[in-house]
């Protein structure tokens, strides 16, 4: 192919957008609309999977040992703990730690009238080490060797609380890998339909181009452009769109919602949009790509 | 001598005798049952004026589309310029028809270019540099006495224009042969008989036309050959002939 006809089925496939500006406007605003969507529903899940990690990286097991274990013997037990594979974390907090957390806790505003109560800390024996787990669903394999340990006399956890967030996580996983499939699905299925009914009222330019000697790539490089520009502006601007509101949702719950900032914990727009953007303009382009190809290539044979 | 040498070689000595169209008995059955040729032969040779004339259902139109390969014949062959269209691959079949300059009775024109851009298209698939493109589309739109609404929109041209564009644009890359399926079918006497004219011009050059009509008025009047078909046979063929009134 010689440079000028490369340079003129490119010309001709940006001549295209303008000349059929109708059809244009809608396959845009279809892209636009489907990867909106598929945007909102990513950024949701995300933040909901981030928030759910955050809760289990919070879920810990507290290991509490005989009365008169040395803090030596216990430091020993928490070398051992340390090297397990389900642990992430293993924080010891000694007696005085106990008791000023509690103070804190549940007597803020009395802690005087305590202190003249309670001259020795009556949370002698309550040291501990608090443990906390790569991932909730180690949780009962972890427990178990704990309770094996030699000076071990209580395990606290929360059976209930890891396996409600395991189960939550999977089926949210789930869900949300069925509704993104779907929402694929459903964007290659209207995007495809908005491509053909352009291409159909161009049937007869497409033969009129092949009566008189076309080749099939020469009929094709402009749609095929045109569907992959199509598909890029349909991409761009949803992207655009949801990184500002994004952004505006987040600074406006952060401020509004400070109470929760402990569990709420949004992803940032950045790391949101490191996947999506890509994503979206992969899809928007490729879309654009095949829907013109595929459609193109029902004509050729003529 | 090289293969291809040879090939051209013997696709010349293949045109000297049987002619630049040559059908030997092609049957065409469409998919649905429906016989629309039914065994013709024929040989047109270089340079000749050929009139295909009928009714509607004798089988023009599927000659016509067999010849632009727009369709395969069911059994026989079809030869044009030495190729055999039966077994032409479809990646082929672009080059193939850039040796043919079609004209139909429904213009087909691009409507979104204008008449320049319509003429120039023809020389853009085949690659002409644009110096080129700039100097023979002018001449050719000259020729058919367009000069000088080069920049019209084809909406803003009449019935008569719009088929001369169509005719600009089927000789721009001179072809050895001008199919034309009813060019004068949408168009008044005056315009029919002055694209008539043109085609006359056309074949005096040198180019080989076959005109589809179904204008007897005009088949009549130019003395030229006749081919005559009736459910899918040639029933006459005949050097200056005339159009048979069935009734």
């Amino acid at each position: 192919m010689k440079i000028s006809t490369f340079f003129y089925t490119i010309k001709q496939g940006i001549a295209n957008i303008f000349h059929n500006k109708w059809y244009s406007l809608a396959s845009i605003a279809t892209i636009s609309a489907c990867l909106f969507l598929f945007g909102i529903f990513y950024a949701l899940v995300s933040n909901f999977q981030s928030i759910l990690q955050n809760l289990e990286e919070k879920l810990c097991v507290t290991v509490f040992f005989e009365e008169d274990m040395d803090y030596d013997s216990m430091q020993e037990i928490g070398r051992m703990i340390r090297a397990r594979d389900e642990v992430s974390e293993a924080r010891f907090v000694t007696e005085d730690q106990v008791w000023e957390s509690v103070k804190q806790d549940w007597f803020g505003d009395r802690m005087e009238e305590l202190e003249e109560a309670y001259p020795e800390n009556p949370m002698k024996g309550e040291a501990n080490f608090e443990v906390f787990l790569k991932d909730p669903e180690m949780q009962e394999s972890l427990v178990a060797y704990l309770e094996s340990l030699p000076g071990v006399r209580l395990v606290n956890k929360s059976m209930m609380t890891a396996q409600t967030l395991v189960g939550v996580n999977r089926m949210i996983s789930f869900i949300s890998a069925g509704i993104i499939l779907i929402l694929l699905v459903v964007s290659v299925f209207l995007i495809s339909n908005t491509v053909t009914m352009g291409i159909s009222v161009r049937k007869e330019e497409i033969n009129i181009m092949k009566y008189i000697g076309a080749t099939d790539f020469f009929v094709r490089v402009p749609f095929v452009l045109e569907g992959i520009l199509i598909g890029l502006v349909g991409a761009v601007i949803p992207v655009f769109l949801l990184y500002n509101i994004y952004d505006g949702v987040l600074r406006f719950v952060t401020e509004r919602f400070q109470v929760l900032d402990w569990l709420l914990k949004f992803k940032p727009s950045a790391e949101i949009f490191r996947f999506l953007t890509p994503v979206s303009l992969c899809v928007g382009v490729g879309i654009g790509f095949l829907g013109s190809f595929i459609t193109v290539r029902k004509h050729l044979r003529v | 001598m090289t293969r291809r040498e040879l090939k051209r070689q013997r696709r010349e000595e293949m045109i000297e005798q049987s002619g630049v169209i040559c059908l030997e008995n092609v049957i065409k059955t469409y998919p649905a049952g429906s016989h629309a040729l039914n065994g013709i032969s024929l040989n047109i040779y270089r340079g000749e004026f050929v009139f295909v004339v009928g009714q509607s259902g004798a089988g023009k139109s599927t000659l016509f589309k067999l010849l632009l390969r727009e369709l395969k014949a069911t059994s026989g062959h079809v030869w044009v310029m030495g190729e055999d269209l039966s077994r032409m691959k479809h990646r082929r079949i672009a080059k193939y028809r850039r040796n043919l300059g079609v004209v139909f009775q429904d213009f087909r024109l691009l409507k979104d270019r204008n008449v320049y851009e319509n003429v120039a298209f023809a020389q853009r698939i085949v690659e002409t540099p644009r110096r080129e493109i700039r100097r023979n589309v002018p001449a050719m739109l000259a020729m058919v006495g367009l000069a000088g609404k080069y920049k019209a929109k084809t909406n803003q041209l009449s019935g008569g224009e719009q088929q001369r564009v169509a005719l600009a644009r089927a000789l721009v890359n001179n072809p050895s042969i001008l199919l034309a399926d009813e060019p004068t079918g949408n168009l008044d006497p005056q315009n029919s008989w002055e694209i008539m004219h043109l085609l006359e011009e056309i074949n005096d050059q040198g180019t080989t036309v076959i005109v589809v009509t179904h204008n007897k008025e005009i088949v009549n009047a130019m003395h030229k050959r006749v081919i005559f078909m009736k459910k899918g046979l040639i029933v006459s063929d005949e050097e200056g002939g005339e159009y048979i009134d069935e009734d």
